[in-house]
């Protein structure tokens, strides 16, 4: 008789299977450090081949898996399972074709969401979706999150632009779905499985729409007096009929925390700055650009500033994507919530949540997809205070539960994961969350692919309060956040 | 069961959501019908109950601030256009078949986009929520009514195209986009189809960002929009047209032409209509395919990635080597080529765990 780990270690080439607890240490949490837990082991797969044989061994042991792609998710969605394995994909990261002809990519789930865009842009195109983690997240996690960025108002999430993929469900069944082209008959299976959280399978190759690089961009950095007088900017701008590519706003706070990591230059004096990035043809831009000037003047702006160049624009971006690594040097632990409001109860979402965190004794930077009304509170504390943990968690559980209560969301982009999943029955009801349940079973009966995620009821994750500080991965230098 | 009954539960028109439960509850086998502008997908066995629509209908909240609207299942997609034009906004993606009467949720449920689908997306692009009544009879709000919303499974966008073999749809969520301010349309010419196929391609990539580009095999010419505000368009039509030869055309032409295009004025008088999944790189073979059949007329959308093939009345399509729908007329419901798998089967069952609704393949 063999052991399971035994099995498991003969299953692939040597080196593959991780077991030592140092190694482990590093896949012990994902983005959100909060939640951690240690696996049985850790696979590194070289091939879809082999993620193949690894997902039917799982299935064939009954045998709990993650998939895992850099872990920087923030709901701790590559959260081990204790007593399962981590399937960690970074090593299938080819760039299987990149056509531009038809203006599509095929990658390797483990690919870096960055590398897409650089591989396509030789030839004039891009991969819009653009997570602030794109230097480092893979796009098997952008698929399974469907992940946003700075730019969904006009572009959508990760699953406007992925047209097929290939994937291992955790029955072992190999699927594809959708393909080259971007229209479909029958059901959109390609749609249902993006943002399956890792609970439908392993992706093991998705297809991608590149779309043409933008010509020009009109950049605009605006300073507030106040919060309020942003969020009416926003609303100046929707209402013109104008599409930005971005509409994004940072808080006091959130400048104060990108003036130090960065060095980030704002309008001294801002209590909020707001970002609006049209992009387009240069006749367009050019256009509406005129519209857009009009509009930030009349809006009470403190100082407006224009990007005059590729280098000044990228400062604004860097300031505003750098802000949640840049709240680390104010705080020693923060958790990052992800709720949606309704675009026009904005203002009134930020001064509940400033009213909450004063209520709580707890700091909270703000940072927000402002065009799509996606909260990103930034919700401080110091893990060695004893209880400090659970005053962030509660503040973070009102702030959702305020998001579902104006007609929102619990997460726009983060995904539910093992953070929000008792929040589930705040959006759906017990017949909802079954018909999901039912669907997920569909794809694993076994109940095999990241048990304890998106789902209210199972096993609770493990958590450590006192864990602090930097991601593992970050600690051991393979990852890092610019 | 004796005929008085087979009559009484063969058709149903639930006014609310309460209603809709009912009728599904009651009835052994049932299918959603809209404003049967695609009938065939909805042409199954006698013995399956009809539900209509129509009296589910109206915009029940629209927030032009939020960039969306919710309306019940059976809403007209041309009512819907006109309740958005009032406030500058648009179902960029143009669903086909307005002008006939189509159904917003028949519109979901069959999976088609129009000539806009082209440069924001299609149908799947702008769904964002939807109140579904499941096989057993519950009904269920999933997917958000924000613009965006990562929490559970995304079955909004799993039903475009589902042609209510999941559940019947009582109401959708759509994201809408402000419309620009005005448009050109551009009539490409070229030689012969290599040329057409090769304007297709190019168009695609250039800085322009193109509102539509379509290619009408018959008449050999590339049809592409412009959107934007006026200033930018003579400039940008100018430049198109240093490319390749063709002409502007006058708005009411070009409103005529994108009409007759949306409605399939086209195809042949009560035809067999069947929509075709193309690869850009396919449109080269499907073009080729279809100008070798005489009795075939056929249009190309969206920048090659969906051909639509018409054939006379009476005939069915022939087996197909694109993945196919056979929306109006006679001949198989898919005539192309399928694939499938075994969690296909569990999906529907995991909906529909009693059969209530046809089959896919049915
Ligand atoms: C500094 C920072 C900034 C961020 N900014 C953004 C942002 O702007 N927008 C945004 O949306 N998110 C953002 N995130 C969150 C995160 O980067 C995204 O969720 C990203 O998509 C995760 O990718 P990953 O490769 O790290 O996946 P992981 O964290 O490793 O995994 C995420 C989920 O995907 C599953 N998964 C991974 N690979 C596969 C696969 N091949 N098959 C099946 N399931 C798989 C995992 O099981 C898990 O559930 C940010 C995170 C950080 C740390």
């Amino acid at each position: 008789m063999t052991t399971l780990l035994q099995r498991l270690i003969a299953l692939l080439p040597p080196g593959r299977t991780l077991l030592d607890p140092a190694q482990l240490a590093a896949y012990e949490s994902d983005g959100l450090t909060a939640f951690r837990s240690t696996p049985l082991g850790v696979v590194v797969p070289e091939s879809q081949e082999e993620v193949i044989a690894l997902v039917r061994f799982c299935h064939a042991e009954k045998l709990p898996f993650v998939a895992r792609g850099s872990g920087t998710g923030l709901s701790g969605g590559s959260l081990p399972i204790a007593g399962g394995i981590v399937i960690a994909l970074n090593r299938l990261n080819r760039i299987l074709q990149v056509d531009p002809a038809q203006r599509i990519a095929v990658v390797e789930p483990g690919v870096v969401n960055l590398a897409v865009t650089a591989a396509a842009r030789p030839y004039g195109l891009h991969f819009a979706p653009d997570p602030s983690s794109q230097s480092i997240c893979t796009i098997g996690g952008n698929v399974a999150f469907n992940s946003g960025g700075a730019h969904c108002l006009k572009y959508g999430m990760t699953s406007n632009h992925v047209l097929g993929l290939k994937a291992v469900l955790a029955t072992g069944e190999i699927v594809e779905f959708g393909g080259a082209s971007r229209e479909q008959v029958g059901p959109d299976w390609t749609g249902l499985f993006v943002g399956h959280e890792g609970l439908f399978g392993v992706v093991l190759e998705v297809t991608l729409q590149l779309l043409p690089a933008a010509e020009t961009f009109h950049t605009v950095l605006a300073g507030y007096r106040s919060l309020e007088a942003a969020g009416d900017a926003v609303a100046a701008v929707i209402a013109s009929g104008l599409l930005p590519g971005a509409i994004e706003i940072m808080d006091a706070l959130a400048l104060e925390a990108a003036v130090a990591a960065v060095h980030a230059d704002y309008p001294p004096g801002s209590a909020a700055v707001l970002i609006v990035e049209l992009e387009g043809p240069r006749e367009v831009v050019a256009a509406d650009l005129l519209r857009l000037d009009e509009i930030l003047a009349a809006s009470g702006a403190a100082e407006v500033r224009v990007a005059r160049d590729a280098a000044e624009r990228l400062a604004i971006w860097k300031g505003r994507k750098s802000a949640f690594s840049a709240v680390g040097r104010l705080s020693p632990d923060f958790i990052v919530q992800d709720g949606v409001v309704p675009r026009r109860r904005l203002g009134e979402a930020l001064r509940r949540i400033g009213e909450m965190a004063a209520g709580s004794g707890v700091r909270v930077a703000n940072v927000f997809h402002a065009g799509d009304g996606n909260l990103h509170p930034l919700i401080m504390y110091d893990g060695r205070i004893p209880d400090a943990f659970t005053r962030a968690e509660a503040l973070a559980g009102k702030i959702l539960r305020m998001c579902v209560e104006m007609g929102g969301s619990i997460t726009g982009e983060h995904g539910v994961g093992a953070e929000k999943r008792d929040y589930m029955p705040e959006m759906f009801t017990a017949d909802e969350l079954d018909c999901l349940g039912r669907i997920r079973a569909a794809f694993d009966p076994l109940g095999i692919a990241n048990p304890g995620k998106m789902f209210p009821s199972g096993e609770p994750p493990v958590m450590s309060l006192g864990q602090r500080g930097l991601h593992p991965l970050e600690q051991a230098g393979t990852i890092s956040r610019e | 069961m004796n005929p008085g009954e087979v009559a009484k539960i063969s058709s149903w028109d639930p006014s609310s959501t309460a209603e809709l439960v009912e009728a599904v509850r009651a009835a052994k086998r049932v299918i959603a019908v809209g404003a049967q502008t695609k009938p065939r997908l909805s042409s199954v066995g006698s013995d399956v109950a009809r539900i209509s629509t129509a009296k589910l209908r109206g915009i029940s909240e629209y927030e032009p601030s939020e960039f969306t609207f919710t309306a019940w299942a059976g809403t007209p997609v041309k009512e819907i256009a006109t309740v958005l034009a009032e406030r500058g906004q648009y179902l960029p993606f143009d669903p086909p078949l307005a002008e006939t009467g189509a159904t917003l949720a028949g519109t979901v449920a069959a999976g088609l986009s129009g000539p806009g689908r082209f440069r924001f997306g299609g149908l799947r692009d702008f769904i964002l929520g939807v109140t579904l009544v499941d096989g057993t009879g519950r009904s269920l709000r999933l997917g958000g009514k924000v613009v965006k919303n990562a929490a559970g499974f995304d079955v909004p966008k799993f039903l475009v195209g589902s042609i209510g073999r999941f559940g019947i749809i009582a109401g959708l969520t759509l994201k809408v986009f402000p419309r620009a301010r005005q448009t050109r349309t551009l009539s490409l010419e070229a030689e012969d189809s290599d040329a057409l196929t090769a304007i297709l391609t190019e168009a695609a990539r250039t800085r322009w960002e193109l509102d539509a580009l379509e290619l009408v095999p018959g008449e050999g010419r590339v049809m592409a929009r412009l959107a934007g505000p006026e200033s930018a368009l003579d400039a940008l039509a100018a430049e198109v047209l240093t490319r390749w030869p063709g002409r502007v055309l006058e708005q009411s032409a070009a409103h005529a032409l994108w009409s007759a295009l949306g409605e399939f004025r086209w195809a042949h008088p009560a035809g067999t209509l069947v929509k075709v999944v193309l690869a850009p790189a396919q449109v080269k073979q499907f073009v080729v395919w279809a100008e070798a059949r005489s009795n075939v007329r056929s249009q190309v959308g969206s920048g090659g990635n969906v051909g639509y093939l018409s054939f006379p009345a009476g005939t069915a399509s022939e087996k197909l080597p694109w993945p196919a729908l056979t929306l109006r007329g006679v001949g198989p419901l898919w005539p192309g080529e399928k694939r499938a798998f075994a969690v296909m089967r569990a999906v529907k069952a995991a909906l529909d765990p009693n059969g209530r609704f046809p089959d896919l393949d049915e």
